[in-house]
């Protein structure tokens, strides 16, 4: 057998799910309760999945770090959640969505996968809308939909500008009646820090109690890491502070392969930083994209106020560039030009910064229907920087948002290791090398509530019910692991923060592994992280004990695995010898700068194996294209 | 943006533990006024940590008004002197030179404190839990657009739902009352048809169990409200209670 099989159905695309769900095997509903199921997460895709799955009469344990599964930080999301319902008339398709996926990803996601995600699509709605989730509606009582960063129909479900929130909180509110059901038990302040395999297969997991520093050890029949993205790796950006990559990289150290880990999106509309003291970026929703116009100044290093600056000295570059989407130009692209401009000298007073501007939509529509709109993105705006963006134009910036890259997975959203399943933000499934707007919720919601009930039910079908006991020597042998490297950790009694590390190993990684990206850079990357991998090892302090509340303690083991990702990050991306989406290679763009890809050599997803600290194997997925013709994306 | 920096001190709460006693401390900083409050207080982490001094607890997560993990009491008023923001949105051009800061955490019987200004608000989910959702399973709904529903409901239950359970509302109640945040979840489920079959049983449980929890009862001071990030109306209270009083006269599940 291949080491990666994607295991993707035969026939028809439009029929493979279909045929799929058809021919899985089913878990007979008496013995469903036989089996037990560890779900690490409780963001949209984890509530959604343990919710389902204890509503089919497994038992299921939830874990989440956070203190309330409504903490997650799916709760963020602001602008919206695709669907192909076509509610607006305007020519959408489930094969429109499809389509629209798989060139925003710049056609290196897998067909099939994409496509079952656009046909689940408008069960995530009804499911919703069915659990009291307060949609945006019109005045005949109807659902409102937007257009969204990169498409050209209105496809995008909304609720104010707290989209995630409300879905969170209804797919949370799921979760919570299984709990109270009994069907579900929920772990809170438990932070998964162990995989534990027996004979190769994914039998459980452990956890510290945040709470007083115990190692809880839990074994089920099969383990779903919905776990999250892995862009705080960057140091500074849009993920909310406790997002980290843990869960995933002890499980890819375990035999999870990672894919594509270069496949980062930055994403154009953020706050600028204001200093050294900064903790994270915030995230102004791109739905502003629709209303407002990004421009700078035509000239270098004007220190002139926006209001001073004369029409025809503006230059509305995304306009001008990409004349038929404009402002709504996908995010790489987006990004990549208005890193451009300020390094031209032409940012907001010379630095690093483009503006949002809503003059134009004010006055033709009016205050109070851009108020409605985007009422509270504009407090949020105000109260952060102590300007309001009805008189002066936002200033903006990219800033790291979204991984695409993440645990390898096969069509059942199962890794390579069997037994452990990968959901939401954590797996590489569905966006390619660029995700577009709206399509993260989408996909943890279809992976939680719409597939895994079906794939995980196909995979205990064939497990026998008896439970692997948390005194097995796997389970010994992971645990005394552990409490080594927590002792080790607080041993070094070094001179340097935790923080301190992650803020440098930030800076390699947005300065060689960012936007923008080059084979000297990169190789440099790799140097300078294994380097402070040493010295992390050697001078970190970690103050505080082990049997107790000790948040540095918790940091410090998600700063010890981004130091051995963000190598991987870079290895990938110095491999990778083309652009496309989020990843831009410098020596590969066309004449007027665009990322060019290399279909012919780099038309397939890299799967890392991990090997030791520092080296890795790649394993090749090719992708077929059947459907669709691969194209060089063009947004002109 | 950027000015200059400004100089303040401040007296943080600093407990162990549950059962320890706690008291404040002093200390003392020179920040950037473009600086968060949050970010403030990583600050004097940071610098704490390299004296090999235990850092400050507090927690927060979004950052954003969002996720609701933030919450301190700032100079006696739960999220700080900015009215309709969470702590996290705080920023330190609100504050002058010299300016001295207290900080504690959210005080109520129902939030115990597990270290310094981190306090245990599962009771919340508690409540939750007993009948905040509407009893459906994943798969088999109608089509999301077979019920209309008014823009204007569907605002009303967009504004009850914009709850981000940070517990500011029965820090500042002085009967430490959940009444808020019970009442902004009902309200949203009240308001929309979805939420109708089950509209009596879930206030009925849900009140239920906050009195259970050791949440104190609502005397209408409205300071709920004033404390609120998210502007939740006292209206929701109202509408709960008239559903609760319905409910408990019609009802023949519950005596
Ligand atoms: C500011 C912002 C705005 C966004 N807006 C949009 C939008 O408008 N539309 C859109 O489609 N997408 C948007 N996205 C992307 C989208 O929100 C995320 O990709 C998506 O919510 C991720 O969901 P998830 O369920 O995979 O993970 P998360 O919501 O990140 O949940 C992760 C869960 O795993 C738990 N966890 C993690 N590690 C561990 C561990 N080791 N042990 C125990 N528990 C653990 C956490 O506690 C949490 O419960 C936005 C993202 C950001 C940052
Ligand atoms: S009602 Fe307001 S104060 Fe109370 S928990 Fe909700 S958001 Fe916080
Ligand atoms: S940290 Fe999320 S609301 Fe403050």
């Amino acid at each position: 057998m291949a080491v990666l099989d994607s295991k993707i159905p035969a026939g028809n695309l439009r029929d493979k799910w279909t045929n799929h769900k058809f021919n899985m095997k089913l878990v007979n509903p008496a013995n469903k309760r036989k089996y037990d199921i560890i779900v690490v997460g409780t963001g949209l895709a984890g509530a959604s999945a343990a919710a389902s799955l204890g509503e089919l009469g497994y038992n299921v344990s939830a874990f989440t770090f956070h203190d309330s599964a409504r903490r997650a930080h799916s709760i963020s999301a602001q602008g919206g959640i695709n669907a192909s319902k076509n509610y607006q008339n305007d020519g959408d398709s489930v094969y429109r969505l499809f389509y629209d996926t798989v060139k925003g990803g710049d056609f290196r996601a897998r067909e099939a996968n994409v496509h079952r995600l656009a046909e689940v699509s408008d069960n995530i709605i009804d499911q919703c809308v069915a659990q009291g989730v307060p949609f945006a509606r019109e005045y005949g009582g109807l659902l409102d939909n937007r257009s969204f960063g990169g498409a050209q129909v209105s496809r995008t479900f909304y609720a104010r500008g707290q989209t995630g929130q409300q879905l969170l909180l209804g797919a949370v509110s799921a979760l919570n009646r299984q709990v109270g059901l009994g069907k579900v038990k929920l772990y809170t302040r438990r932070e998964m820090l162990s995989l534990v395999l027996v004979d190769g297969v994914a039998k459980g997991i452990l956890v510290r109690n945040l709470v007083t520093g115990e190692v809880e050890k839990h074994s089920a029949h099969a383990v779903i890491l919905a776990t999250g993205g892995y862009a705080n790796v960057f140091f500074l950006s849009t993920n909310a502070m406790n997002s980290n990559a843990t869960a995933i990289w002890r499980a890819h150290k375990k035999g999870a392969m990672f894919a594509n880990p270069c496949f980062t999106q930055i994403h154009p509309t953020c706050l600028p930083v204001h200093g050294e003291s900064q903790s994270k970026l915030t995230l102004m929703s791109e739905s502003l994209r629709n209303d407002g116009r990004v421009w700078v100044s035509k000239k270098k290093n004007d220190m002139r106020a926006p209001g001073q600056i004369p029409e025809d000295e503006r230059d509305y570059y995304l306009e001008r560039k990409y004349p038929s989407f404009g402002n709504l130009s996908p995010r790489d692209i987006s990004s990549r030009s208005a890193k451009e401009v300020c390094d031209e000298g032409r940012g907001v007073m010379g630095g690093d910064a483009v503006y949002l501007d809503f003059e134009d939509s004010i006055n033709r529509l009016g205050k109070k229907a851009i108020e409605e709109k985007y009422g509270n993105l504009f407090e949020i705006y105000e109260t952060i920087t102590g300007e309001n963006p009805y008189n002066v134009p936002m200033k903006i910036y990219p800033a790291p948002h979204y991984t695409m890259g993440g645990l390898w997975v096969d069509y059942n959203l199962m890794s390579n290791v069997p037994g452990l399943f990968i959901l939401g933000e954590a797996n590489f499934s569905d966006h390619g090398a660029n995700r577009l707007g709206a399509s993260a919720l989408m996909q943890g919601l279809a992976d939680g509530y719409f597939v895994i009930p079906y794939t995980v039910g196909d995979y205990l079908a064939s497990q026998k019910p008896t439970l692997v006991k948390t005194d097995h020597p796997e389970f010994v042998k992971a645990e005394s692991e552990l409490n080594e490297q927590v002792k080790k950790l607080l041993s070094i009694k070094g001179k340097r923060t935790v923080d301190d590390f992650h803020k440098t190993l930030g800076r390699i990684m947005w300065n060689k592994v960012g936007m923008a990206r080059n084979d000297k850079g990169l190789k440099e990357a790799i140097e300078e992280i294994r380097a402070l991998r040493s010295e992390y090892w050697k001078d970190v302090n970690v103050v505080g004990s082990n049997g107790d509340f000790n948040q540095t303690l918790e940091r410090a083991g998600r700063v010890a695995d981004y130091l051995e990702l963000g190598e991987l990050m870079a290895l990938d991306a110095l491999t990778r010898n083309e652009s496309c989406g989020g990843h831009f290679r410098e020596e590969f763009q066309t004449e007027d700068g665009e990322a060019k890809r290399d279909d012919q050599n780099y038309t397939f997803v890299s799967a890392w194996e991990f090997i030791n600290p520092g080296e890795w194997n790649l394993h090749k997925e090719n992708l077929e294209y059947e459907s669709v013709k691969l194209s060089q994306r063009s947004y002109k | 943006m950027s000015g200059k920096n400004i100089n303040v001190s401040l007296k943080i709460w600093r407990q162990d533990g549950p059962k320890t006693v706690g008291s404040f401390a002093e200390y003392k900083i020179s920040i950037s006024p473009d600086a968060s409050f949050l970010e403030m207080l990583d600050e004097i982490n940071n610098d704490l940590e390299s004296k090999n001094q235990i850092p400050i607890a507090f927690e927060s997560d979004c950052r954003e008004g969002i996720c609701g993990t933030c919450g301190l009491v700032i100079n006696g008023q739960p999220h700080g002197p900015i009215p309709k923001i969470a702590t996290c949105q705080l920023h330190m051009r609100n504050f002058k030179d010299g300016d001295p800061i207290w900080i504690e955490p959210f005080r109520a019987k129902a939030f115990p404190i597990i270290k310094d200004l981190v306090v245990d608000r599962s009771g919340f989910d508690e409540i939750l839990q007993t009948g905040g959702y509407i009893s459906i399973n994943t798969g088999g709904v109608p089509d999301a657009n077979a019920i209309p529903i008014s823009k204007d409901i569907a605002s009303l239950a967009m504004d009850a739902a914009a709850c981000i359970g940070c517990g500011a509302c029965v820090a500042a109640c002085k009967n430490a009352s959940a009444m808020l945040f019970v009442s902004a979840k009902v309200s949203q489920y009240a308001l929309l048809p979805q939420g109708q079959p089950e509209r009596s049983q879930r206030v009925q449980s849900m009140v239920a169990k906050m009195d259970e929890l050791g949440f104190g009862s609502c005397t209408n001071t409205y300071a709920c409200e004033a404390e609120c990030p998210k502007g939740i109306s006292v209206t929701n209270i109202a509408r709960m209670n008239r559903d609760y009083i319905k409910a408990s006269v019609t009802s023949n599940s519950v005596e």
